[in-house]
């Protein structure tokens, strides 16, 4: 099966997974074109990291599909190291590698998982690194820096593997309000480049400016979803509601 | 005995609070040497006064022995150096399976993790030396297996079971974001394991097998029950070749004493130094 560009990216259609008996997505479907971003937000356990993390299969599903440009990810014979090769992802808690500088932490898996060219992936890296707003820091190491610099290292470490779609979980929760700004910054000047993203975000502001859709998740389950518009004008369901007035 | 495995873990988990009651918890203080090295003078020169003028003074006869003594002492590193390299590298092996995916090989080498830690060390020494045979051959050449070597491969069984916990301990320590970063970025497991974890590992396994190192050599004294001229045999002898005299019994054995220490003191204060550096950087 060939995927085509008028085709969802990331299609996700009716997913459940449980852990033991604890069943956490109860159902969830929604659709990602290329370029866009959409942003998942909710209550804390609703199981949003457990979805965007069933995207680049860190956890299995027990029922549904996930398609990742056309690639069922949902199947026990999946390449899982191609799979993410197309699939970046950046975590709450940054995951640099501690025993490598800024540099090293990007050009480590072009060069060892992909095989590039050291010196081409070098040149890459250095640009990344500028894009990011690190000169600088190249050799820095992640505990020398800053929660906000860390994560832009991880942004950037991801873009290095030159991924289709990145996916990003609550990426500024763990950081600092004055620091939240760079970041946020980053993955807008991404969203701007048209990379498509996934993101779970508390950042209500954020979302509203960079979303092409926004979706709200409780208990596995989503509950509304529609563009930032009219998505925090016209929420209908109580649940909605209750979460963006504590929130805003 | 230690059974449950979480306290196994602790010295590799909180290496400054490593006071369990495991094997770990062993530390040589500076005044231990100074006790040592006064009752070895004390007693090798106390007899001086009242000591029969023709027989040659306690101080006289240990310096006299000294010199093999030493050398025998030489022969207990290099028994201790051997036992450390094969143990690291058997009990790496071992800890790797621990921790591999395939939970056949995992349970297989937990038991022989367990099996081989939970034995007195005297006990697998006996086990090498009577099981071992004294010559193996190899593609019709003889390679004969001497004693000393048959008590090093004793030896080395229990180090590689403690360095197989250690392996484990490290590897679990490390936060699991490490992982996940490495899968997500399509790392291989193999990958994962030997350019993200291991890394990583090797400072957090460096104290506890420092200490190890220590332990062992101290436990190297154990193959003079087994006959190898190590240096406990030769102090035995010595005695016995001076007719046996009691008031030469105390100089001696703290001189022994005193020469342990003396080499494996500066491990256990450079495995306190690297402990508290690495507490603080994390
Ligand atoms: N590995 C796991 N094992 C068991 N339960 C888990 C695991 N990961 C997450 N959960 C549970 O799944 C629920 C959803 O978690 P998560 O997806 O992290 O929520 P969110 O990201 O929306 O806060 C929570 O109740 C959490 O405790
Ligand atoms: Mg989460």
């Amino acid at each position: 099966m060939t995927w085509t560009i008028n085709e969802p990216m990331v299609s996700i259609r009716d997913v459940y997974k449980s852990f033991g008996a604890f069943e956490v997505l109860k159902g969830i479907s929604l659709d990602v074109m290329k370029g866009e971003v959409i942003c998942i937000i909710g209550p804390s356990g609703s199981g949003k990291s457990t979805l965007i993390r069933c995207i680049n299969a860190l956890n299995d599903i027990q029922k549904g599909s996930i398609l990742v440009e056309g690639q069922e990810v949902n199947d026990p014979k999946l390449d899982k190291l191609e799979l993410r090769k197309k699939v970046g992802m950046v975590f709450q808690q940054y995951n640099l590698f501690p025993h490598k500088t800024a540099l090293q932490n990007i050009m480590m898996a072009p060069v060892r998982v992909l095989k590039q060219d050291k010196a081409e992936v070098e040149k890459i890296a250095r640009e990344l690194i500028r894009k990011v707003r690190l000169e600088g820091k190249e050799d820095a190491y992640p505990g020398e820096l800053s929660g906000g610099q860390q994560q832009r290292v991880a942004i950037a470490r991801s873009l290095a593997m030159n991924p289709d779609v990145i996916l990003f979980d609550e990426v500024t929760a763990a950081l600092d309000p004055e620091t939240v700004g760079e970041v946020l910054q980053t993955i807008k000047l991404l969203a701007e480049e048209g990379m498509t993203c996934i993101l779970v975000t508390h950042e209500m502001a954020f979302a509203r400016e960079v979303a092409d859709h926004i979706y709200f998740t409780d208990r596995g389950v989503i509950v509304e979803h529609g563009p930032p518009e009219t998505f925090f004008s016209e929420a209908k369901d109580p649940r909605t509601k209750e979460f963006l007035s504590q929130i805003l | 005995m230690r059974t449950t495995t979480l306290k196994s873990v602790l010295p590799v988990l909180l290496p400054a609070k490593a006071k369990s009651g495991s094997l770990f918890s062993f530390r040589l203080k500076l005044w231990h040497g100074i006790i040592l090295l006064c009752i070895c003078l004390l007693t090798s020169t106390a007899g001086f006064a009242q000591s029969d003028p023709i027989k040659a003074s306690v101080f006289e006869i240990l310096l006299r022995w000294m010199p093999l003594l030493l050398t025998a002492f030489i022969f207990n590193i290099a028994i201790s150096m051997l036992a450390m390299g094969i143990g690291t590298a058997a009990g790496t092996v071992l800890g790797l399976g621990q921790i591999s995916p395939n939970a056949g090989l995992r349970k297989f080498c937990w038991f022989i993790t367990q099996f081989f830690r939970n034995s007195p060390w005297l006990v697998l020494l006996f086990f090498a030396m009577f099981l071992l045979p004294f010559e193996f051959s190899i593609g019709g050449i003889d390679i004969p297996l001497p004693d000393w070597l048959k008590a090093t491969i004793g030896l080395s069984l229990p180090v590689m079971a403690n360095m197989s916990e250690i392996v484990r301990g490290a590897v679990n320590s490390l936060p699991s974001g490490q992982w996940e970063a490495a899968e997500s970025l399509a790392y291989s497991r193999r990958q994962t394991l030997w350019l993200v974890i291991l890394p990583q590992c090797v400072k957090r396994m460096l104290p506890p097998w420092m200490n190890l190192y220590s332990i062992l050599t101290m436990a190297t004294v154990l193959a003079s029950v087994v006959g190898v001229s190590e240096v406990m045999t030769t102090t035995g002898r010595a005695l016995a070749s001076e007719g046996g005299r009691p008031d030469l019994l105390a100089p001696f054995y703290s001189f022994v004493l005193l020469i342990f220490f003396i080499y494996c003191y500066p491990i256990a204060r450079w495995t306190v130094y690297l402990e508290k550096k690495f507490a603080v950087k994390g």
